[in-house]
């Protein structure tokens, strides 16, 4: 590693400008508890720049703060989570725009359209007392105009068929399907208009394994046949290798380490992401694995300097009184750690 | 004694519905399996396979439609129909650590509950010593315990918490259902590592149940297979799931996504369309997925038979087995 071009100078490489940008993106949940403000920093600094055509994936555990990212990413920011700070930006044919300067209405023709999201939990938003393909038509009547509710029908029947979905589910309610067959549905419903993007929050948690699989594929499939960029949120490291072109970890609202899926596993910087990919059981391998000590810090009392010192194996003075930054250690490859610099 | 827990041809049939309309829903079906003194016995499968109904019966919360489980030689009898508490030799730790305790309670009192009902202590001294010390063998102290809500702890602390306030009986097996799929990642292997530790120091057994093979095969001696309420495959860990027979298992193994990028998935899972016609399928249950689907799999029940010291119950492997010696491993 050329220790030189350290401070982030390095070329960039893929020239192209990203798709999604943020820009020291800040989003805090602002609670008013017996007349006490507390503040909740899920998201803090952020800044992501998310190419076309990949697959980005953001991993965590719970109460990092993915889900709060998400949610600024898709521009759905509500009371009592604020925006505190910076921007976020999609690159559409010609121009940039700046999605919190949009108004409601613009922001309501750009979704789906243009960005989906499809939530965690997804087999629980169908809703429970229509058919799938009256969903589906709603859905269709709702974005696409100067469609008949049999047009749309077709649309939902080709769509299915082309996503390898039995058609017959069109005709049933979403109690009568397994969760992992709704969760399908849902992902096939959110890349009905063709977004430019999909975000997906914890698309394969709860579901069984075999099932799980069945969802990457789904994802994996899509991605390739519209060429869309998908952010993906899941902890199941799994999913993530198997998936995403490029990993980013979050931890107490920040990002602390991106690269590509390769470097992430076979190279990781930072003692966080070490022992995430450390311990985690292999077949063959019987070896004594260890976790990360203590437990995840509050994101309403997180300690000073980086979130991670007081669990980290080898804290520096430096570690305990400032936050590092995330610098670039080479062309793919970013890391706020201290000790990655000393390196 | 050589089985600590023996589970002979258990069945669980739940009817819903009155007289007039009534559904039967088969959960476990001959389920037979035992588990060592000092062993981690994994049970896994996914959901709805009837893993969660086999521990069930042997806690005493269900009662078997037929079968028998016998816990060192003795019958273990449906809660309701004994009088006395519940047998003090069996605990059980749950899924969801913040779930098992209410948010409105100390953590504190559920410890001196059990003291008190099993009348482990004669004083409050001696309680707080026996607390303390099955804190510390989960790592954590009474000090840092006594008093506090269950919003004051992560949930790693917590599941830790209730793996302490199981152990206060002194129980011979441990009934961990799903015990580490809510905690967070990086705190997941530290609770795996602690059930490997009490059976090395405290030569507690486990019964863990999983649909999470990777962790299954870290921590445990022996593995069953379930699917759609049968065991399909069963014998020592390292043979099941490093050299799977039964075409599900070889599915499931290869479903694992191993964090590794450089060996993705490749080709495509065929997946269930309508699941419930699996659970009425005569025959064997995985044939309408099978890659090796024979003629007469979507008849006949396979029989169970031994290859290899592991239990299979499959037709690709009727008329192979090597002796029907139950004892063999």
């Amino acid at each position: 590693m050329v220790k030189t071009t350290f401070m982030g100078e390095w070329p960039i490489l893929n020239t192209e400008p990203p798709i999604l940008r943020t820009e020291g993106l800040k989003a805090f949940y602002v609670l008013d508890v017996h007349g006490v403000q507390k503040v909740v920093k899920a998201v803090n600094e952020v800044d992501l720049n998310i190419r076309e055509n990949e697959v980005y994936g953001i991993a965590g555990e719970s109460g990092c703060g993915k889900t709060t990212l998400l949610k600024a990413l898709y521009g759905a920011i509500e009371p009592p989570l604020r925006l505190m700070g910076g921007t976020v930006y999609y690159r559409v044919p010609g121009e940039e725009i700046d999605v919190f300067m949009l108004s409601a209405e613009e922001k309501r023709r750009l979704r789906w359209e243009y960005i989906a999201y499809i939530p965690q939990g997804s087999m629980s938003v169908l809703n429970p007392v229509t058919k799938l393909k009256e969903t589906y038509q709603d859905f269709i009547s709702s974005h696409v105009t100067g469609k008949t509710r049999a047009d749309a029908f077709k649309i939902a029947a080709g769509h299915m068929a082309e996503l390898g979905l039995p058609r017959k589910l069109l005709d049933a309610y979403p109690h009568q399907l397994s969760g992992g067959m709704r969760q399908r549905v849902t992902i096939a419903l959110a890349a009905l208009l063709k977004p430019r993007i999909m975000i997906a929050d914890e698309p394969t948690t709860a579901l069984d394994v075999v099932v799980q699989r069945g969802v990457v594929q789904l994802l994996r499939d899509i991605q390739q046949r519209l060429g869309n960029t998908i952010i993906l949120v899941t902890h199941d490291m799994g999913v993530q290798a198997n998936i995403a072109d490029r990993v980013a970890i979050m931890y107490a609202g920040k990002i602390i380490e991106e690269a590509t899926t390769e470097e992430i596993f076979g190279n990781p910087l930072h003692p966080y992401t070490r022992y995430l990919i450390q311990s985690l059981p292999k077949f063959g391998d019987k070896t004594a694995r260890t976790s990360a000590p203590g437990s995840p810090p509050s994101l309403m009392d997180l300690p000073s300097g980086c979130p991670f010192h007081l669990r980290c194996p080898d804290t520096l003075e430096t570690c305990i009184e400032q936050m590092p930054p995330l610098v670039a250690v080479a062309s793919s490859h970013r890391v706020a750690c201290w000790l990655a610099r000393e390196r | 004694m050589d089985k600590l827990i023996e589970v002979d041809q258990l069945t669980k049939v739940f009817t819903l519905g009155s007289i007039i309309s009534r559904i039967r829903i088969t959960a476990t079906d001959h389920v037979s399996f035992y588990i060592k003194p000092a062993e981690i016995f994994a049970l896994a499968g996914e959901s709805g396979c009837g893993k969660t109904t086999a521990a069930r019966m042997i806690l005493g919360f269900e009662e078997p439609t037929s079968g028998t489980i016998l816990h060192e030689g003795r019958a273990v009898e449906y809660a309701k129909n004994k009088k006395g508490r519940g047998t003090q030799d069996i605990q059980a730790i749950f899924q969801d650590p913040f779930k098992t305790f209410n948010p409105l309670r100390t953590v504190d009192r559920y410890f001196f509950e059990t003291v008190q009902n099993y009348k482990l202590a004669g004083s409050d001294g001696e309680a707080i010593k026996l607390i303390s010390d099955k804190l510390n063998a989960v790592g954590l102290s009474y000090e840092e315990f006594a008093g506090k809500y269950p919003s004051e702890f992560s949930g790693g602390q917590l599941q830790r918490i209730s793996i302490a306030r199981a152990l206060l009986t002194n129980p011979t097996l441990l009934i961990a259902d799903e015990p580490v799929s809510m905690v967070d990642a990086s705190l997941r292997m530290s609770i795996v590592n602690l059930f490997k530790k009490l059976k090395e120091e405290f030569n507690v057994s486990v019964l863990y149940i999983t649909h999470d093979l990777a962790t299954a095969y870290y921590m445990s001696d022996r593995i069953a297979i379930m699917f759609r309420v049968n065991i399909v495959e069963m014998g020592p860990v390292e043979r099941v799931l490093m050299d799977p027979k039964h075409p599900y298992t070889k599915l499931l193994r290869e479903s694992i996504p191993e964090a590794d990028p450089k060996r993705r998935w490749s080709g495509a899972v065929k997946l269930s369309d309508v699941e419930y016609e699996e659970y009425l399928r005569q025959g064997c249950r995985f044939a309408g997925r099978c890659p090796q689907v024979m003629e007469r799999c979507r008849g006949e029940i396979p029989d169970e038979v031994y290859v290899d010291q592991v239990l299979v119950k499959c037709h690709l492997y009727s008329g192979t087995e090597e002796t029907l010696d139950r004892k063999v491993s």
